[in-house]
């Protein structure tokens, strides 16, 4: 049977990031880490980690100090509300695209 | 081995002897005895396959959809508003490009209820992307659902066996049932280009946009129209596929020869009836009572009806002068569907023969051998123009009483 | 239940894709990450239309990282049937198959063939996440919207009737394990998928899904406003094992303690609007006796 010749296309998704594109450019605040507040960052230990646990689209890393990837960040500001230690701050995107300039 | 059972366990034996793995049912008169008969052969073991019994037809064939997207063979059954009822997921499945079998015992559709024969269900589905077999007896029926799976996971096409409600699911004929390693030379296992796999994730048939994207790798991927266009190609290129399956089907086997049509008394005939299903068989009687009374007349059965076999039709009819379609299906509003894709065929060919359409047998009504000698004699005898009317054979308007 | 996860050992490993699109704050966004994580990679997943099926991808990008099945709005719980019935058919016993619906096709249109698969003891994952709403379609209101709540159907005197009663309706099928959960505690959802999967038959899970959009709040209060309606004793978060039915973590402490009153939600989402002074009396009424319930059959 000559399987390869029938049904070439097919509405068959592979897994890949950015199916919206770069949701950062849906931000118009950036949450921004105070390190010296927050919790793991300025004790050095594995504790907390509530932005990571709460960020819906998972990207914040549970690291010392966590990361933000600004890329796909849609600046919901979950973790700014949620973060214990009020360590993390929305800041207009419109300063740091000063600063790329 | 020669056994004499109804059309709805010659269904069955065929769905057991191609392996089905997985089915799903729902009953509904007149198919329930296939379910029933497939029920007791996975109970007995007499079958390996998971039998599903769901709480309606639009799981059934939710339930072959997903199984067939796993990788298993899967098969279903269904009539008249059961299939009506799995609607969506007829699309679906072609859509989805997955080779399911599912019998249809052809029943017309309510309203107002009628659990007898005609063929308003499965011409209602035409044009979803589904093939479509008619099988005229017994023999033929077994034999169709083989075929069907074979044919199905060639193309990735779903294909529909038709076979008339009570006429053949119901009634008892002799017939042969083939080895079972005979079949497994015919029909190997099943094997998808691609099964549900969490070592090899992808996401199927999700919101498919109108224009063209890049996929994960950056290569432009084709969109909605592609995909759908890809459906049609393929079923038009399976008409070969169909005249393979047969052939192959006839070196293991031993039988087939007529993959399309089915003609009957034709090769010099001035005068062809063409029809779906079993009323071929019955209209064989009538073109020998009329070949005795010295009209060349033929009869033309059409096994194939999606895709249509443009090309077979054109080459079996154009050297007649008369054609008549006899159909228990109607395009209300217009004419019946075959006779109004047979005519479509013929358009702008060099010889067109008068084309007359008759609607019969709706809601299982008796189709007399008189009633079809009246028409055939008649037919060509009077008209030489082409009439787009169809005519009714076996409407009892006259006998109604009242001011209705 | 036995181990507790917490965020320290929570699994790391994101089985879903950043930059996909649903919205900003999106509670169905984190219970599908949590949600993941617990399932685990051996799982195959079945989809009808719904915000999920627009955060998983438009075709040719999958934003999921585990085989997904769409299928028609009525069919879900048949379609994860029919993958059950291929893996059986294929001996395998170790893939999971887990079903992800909304509201209305969870609890409306796909209520039939749920029913079935639970009638039939299915070996499925049933997750039903409730935005209280037809969110995807633009908020119409369904079976599960509350009642007095202002939608795109409802839109100036809010929904008439009441919320139906989804989890009691799939307990009543004798089903083995039925829970509820929220978006607002992720941990407590892990480990009840956790749980489900170790349990046979089908398992339900109702989860409460805050929708910044569709409920009219800011995004950044989705996890609050999440978490005050297990505060005021509105969604309650239980599990019905065996017939038996056990209020569970925030729910289960809160037995204990003063539920807060029903204002300190109602009054953070627009769509709550209508609701007259009287319906909120009436409203925290219901909720006091519900408890009053709870705390007496405990005594």
């Amino acid at each position: 049977m000559e399987k390869k010749i029938f049904g070439r296309m097919k509405s068959h998704s592979e897994p890949g990031p950015g199916d919206a594109g770069k949701t950062g450019s849906w931000r118009v605040l950036r949450p921004v880490i105070d390190l010296k507040k927050c919790i793991p960052a300025k004790s050095g230990k594995n504790a907390c980690f509530l932005c990571w646990l709460y960020c819906p689209d998972g990207v914040v890393t549970r690291t010392i100090p966590p990361e933000i990837n600004y890329e796909y960040c849609k600046g919901c500001e979950i973790c700014a509300e949620e973060c214990p230690a009020d360590a993390i701050t929305m800041v207009e995107e419109a300063e740091f695209i000063e600063m790329e300039d | 081995m020669h056994v004499i059972e109804s059309g709805n366990v010659a269904a069955a034996t065929g769905v057991k002897l191609a392996r089905a793995r997985v089915i799903a049912a729902y009953p509904i008169t007149p198919q329930t005895p296939l379910t029933e008969k497939l029920s007791e052969l996975v109970d007995s073991n007499d079958m390996d396959a998971e039998y599903i019994p769901v709480e309606s037809e639009h799981s059934a064939l939710a339930v072959c959809i997903a199984a067939s997207s796993a990788g298993s063979r899967a098969f279903t059954a269904t009539s008249a508003n059961g299939l009506l009822y799995m609607n969506e997921q007829i699309h679906w499945a072609a859509g989805a490009r997955l080779p399911i079998v599912m019998c249809i015992a052809n029943r017309g559709i309510g309203a107002p209820w009628t659990v007898w024969n005609d063929h308003q269900d499965s011409i209602s589905q035409r044009d979803t992307g589904w093939i479509q077999l008619y099988a005229c007896d017994h023999q033929q029926i077994i034999d169709t659902v083989i075929q069907a799976y074979y044919i199905a996971e060639t193309v990735s096409i779903p294909v529909m066996v038709c076979y008339d409600g009570y006429l053949l699911s119901h009634t008892y004929m002799p017939f042969d049932v083939p080895d079972a390693s005979d079949v497994d030379k015919f029909l190997p296992p099943f094997q998808p280009a691609y099964a549900l796999d969490p070592d090899n994730p992808a996401n199927l048939n999700t919101v498919t946009l109108p224009e063209l994207r890049p996929d994960v790798r950056g290569n432009t991927a084709p969109a909605y129209m592609e995909i759908r266009h890809c459906l049609h190609d393929d079923m038009r290129r399976a008409i070969d596929v169909v005249q393979k399956a047969d052939a192959e089907y006839q070196k293991i086997i031993g039988r087939g020869g007529t993959p399309l049509l089915e003609p009957y008394r034709c090769d010099d005939a001035d005068s062809i009836a063409v029809c779906l299903g079993s009323l071929s068989f019955q209209l064989r009687d009538v073109i020998d009572t009329l070949r005795d009374e010295g009209l060349k007349i033929g009869v033309l059965g059409v096994r194939l009806y999606r895709p249509f076999p443009d090309e077979a039709i054109v080459s079996a009819l154009s050297g007649a002068n008369v054609v008549t379609v006899f159909e228990k299906a109607l395009s209300y509003g217009y004419q019946g569907p075959l006779f109004s894709d047979i005519k479509s065929a013929l358009y702008g060919q060099q010889r067109t023969p008068v084309i007359q359409n008759y609607i019969l047998g709706l809601g299982g009504r008796e189709i007399k051998t008189s009633d079809l000698l009246s028409a055939l004699r008649t037919t060509g005898a009077d008209s030489l123009e082409l009439s787009d009317t169809p005519g009714w054979i076996g409407l009892k308007l006259q006998e109604i009483e009242d001011d209705r | 239940m036995t181990v507790k996860t917490t965020t320290l050992n929570l699994p790391e490993e994101e089985l879903v894709h950043p930059g996909n699109r649903a919205c900003s704050g999106c509670g169905l966004s984190l219970i599908y990450r949590i949600g993941l994580k617990a399932l685990g990679n051996n799982t195959i997943l079945v989809v009808p239309p719904s915000c999920l099926t627009v955060l998983q991808g438009l075709y040719p990008i999958a934003s999921t990282r585990l085989p997904c099945l769409n299928v028609t709005f009525a069919s879900t719980a048949a379609a994860a049937t029919g993958v059950l019935g291929a893996l059986r058919a294929q001996k395998n016993d170790q893939t999971i198959v887990a079903a992800w619906a909304g509201d209305g096709g969870t609890s409306d249109i796909g209520i039939q063939s749920l029913s079935g698969a639970c009638e039939r003891g299915e070996n499925l994952i049933f997750i039903c996440y409730d935005n209280e709403a037809y969110m995807n379609t633009g908020v119409q209101r369904s079976g599960t919207t509350p009642q007095g709540v202002i939608t795109t159907t409802t839109p100036i005197k809010g929904k008439l009737q009441a919320k139906k009663d989804v989890p009691a309706i799939i307990a009543a099928h004798g089903l083995n394990y039925v829970a509820t959960a929220s978006a607002s505690y992720p941990l407590d959802l892990f480990d009840k998928i956790t749980k489900a999967k170790t349990i046979p038959g089908p398992k339900y899970l109702h989860v409460h899904t805050p929708c910044p959009a569709g409920w009219g709040f800011e995004p950044r209060y989705s996890i609050k406003i999440g978490r005050l309606a297990v505060e005021t004793g509105l969604f309650d978060l239980y599990e019905i094992e065996n017939s038996v039915h056990r209020l569970t973590g925030a729910s289960e402490k809160l037995l204990k303690k003063k539920l807060k009153p029903v204002t300190d939600y109602l009054n953070t989402q627009s769509r709550f609007r209508a609701l007259s002074k009287d319906r909120i009396e009436e409203i925290q009424k219901q909720v006091d006796a519900k408890w009053n319930g709870y705390r007496s059959s405990l005594s």
